[in-house]
């Protein structure tokens, strides 16, 4: 009995350690994801709700994961320049001009693209302001 | 004999406490300026009575491009708020919320909406038909109106008490309160609710009831 709550302890012990030494790549893209969150807040989530979830026709929601990743390179161009041509997300039509949150520095929509590409059922981990300004240099 | 004894006391309490409890007392206030005038009652008496603020009459084109007035508000309550379609900032949190509100009373005639647009400029009642239908609002519960800058920034700030203006330097040319005010049967102003904060909002649904039932007795 003693042998299997010591082992049991130290077991647990370990992978508390485990858990805990999260890479540093980790911590810097949770940094990304808070401070995304508050750029959201304050820059998005008028339109895009604070789940996300887009309005009616007017705005569409950021819970297409497939739509995201398939625009992973343009996500900071439609945010830096705003978006005047219609676009299908969710198979749903948009047609209303996107306004351009063009006082944002690269690495405030790196991290605003942490937070919407990390959230809302959406996976992508990472992006990085190096990112963000060679994708700039490629928009449409 | 202890039970006996204490019977017609506990009585008394059970009698008071349901009596409380049916009884909902809950009334809203009257906002706005009032004043006081001398009336003559219709015995011959001259007392005073309070003149509250109420919306003076309007008339406006609506979405269908047809001038609706206070005859499609009459006998019915109805929440008023200022915006644009182009508005970036504030006017889709209003209208997300208000949509909520408007789903939920869908089936209720008594209870209708009046948002006024002050881009005088350029939402002219075909923009302002497509953003409604873009919302998912048809029918005429919810009117979308559009009329000169004069009479809706009037309206806005002396009858509604909301403060709208245009403003060259701000992002999309106007700014404005974001505040859905409840307005009852008689004109008045019965609530001013923030349109943007979701605990204001959850108040607003609650008075919509109170003030539904106020002439129902």
């Amino acid at each position: 009995m003693r042998k299997v709550i010591i082992c049991i302890l130290s077991l647990s012990c370990i992978a508390t350690i485990i858990y805990s030494c999260q890479n540093a790549n980790q911590i810097k893209q949770d940094v990304y994801y808070v401070n995304g969150r508050d750029i959201y807040i304050k820059n998005c989530q008028n339109c895009h709700g604070s789940n996300g979830e887009g309005l009616a026709a007017l705005s569409p929601p950021l819970t297409d994961s497939i739509f995201l990743k398939a625009n992973k390179h343009q996500i900071a161009c439609f945010i830096k320049n705003g978006i005047n041509t219609k676009i299908t997300v969710a198979g749903r039509n948009y047609e209303e001009n996107m306004p351009a949150v063009d006082h944002l520095a690269d690495i405030d929509i790196a991290q605003v693209i942490v937070y919407v590409t990390n959230n809302f059922g959406n996976r992508q981990g990472m992006y990085t302001p190096e990112q963000v300004k060679a994708d700039l240099n490629k928009c449409k | 004999m202890k039970f006996k004894r204490s019977f017609p006391f506990l009585s008394i309490i059970t009698y008071t406490i349901l009596l409380t409890a049916c009884h909902d007392a809950r009334k809203l206030p009257i906002l706005g300026p009032r004043e006081a005038e001398t009336i003559t009652t219709s015995d011959g008496k001259i007392t005073v009575d309070t003149v509250y603020q109420t919306i003076p009459d309007f008339k406006f084109l609506n979405q269908d491009s047809t001038y609706i007035s206070n005859e499609q508000f009459k006998d019915k309550i109805y929440i008023a708020d200022f915006f644009f379609t182009s508005c970036s900032t504030i006017c889709p949190t209003m209208h997300r919320n208000m949509k909520t509100i408007f789903e939920k009373y869908k089936d209720n005639p008594d209870v209708k909406y009046l948002s006024h647009t002050i881009d005088f400029k350029y939402d002219k009642p075909s923009v302002l038909k497509r953003y409604a239908q873009k919302l998912g609002v048809d029918g005429s519960q919810w009117q979308f109106v559009y009329g000169t800058k004069d009479s809706i920034y009037k309206l806005a700030e002396y009858s509604y008490l909301v403060a709208v203006m245009e403003d060259t330097t701000a992002r999309d040319g106007y700014v404005h309160q974001g505040w859905l005010v409840l307005i009852d049967r008689q004109r008045r102003i019965r609530g001013a609710y923030d349109g943007t904060n979701p605990e204001q909002v959850a108040q607003l649904m609650k008075d919509i009831p109170v003030l539904l039932n106020e002439d129902r007795k």
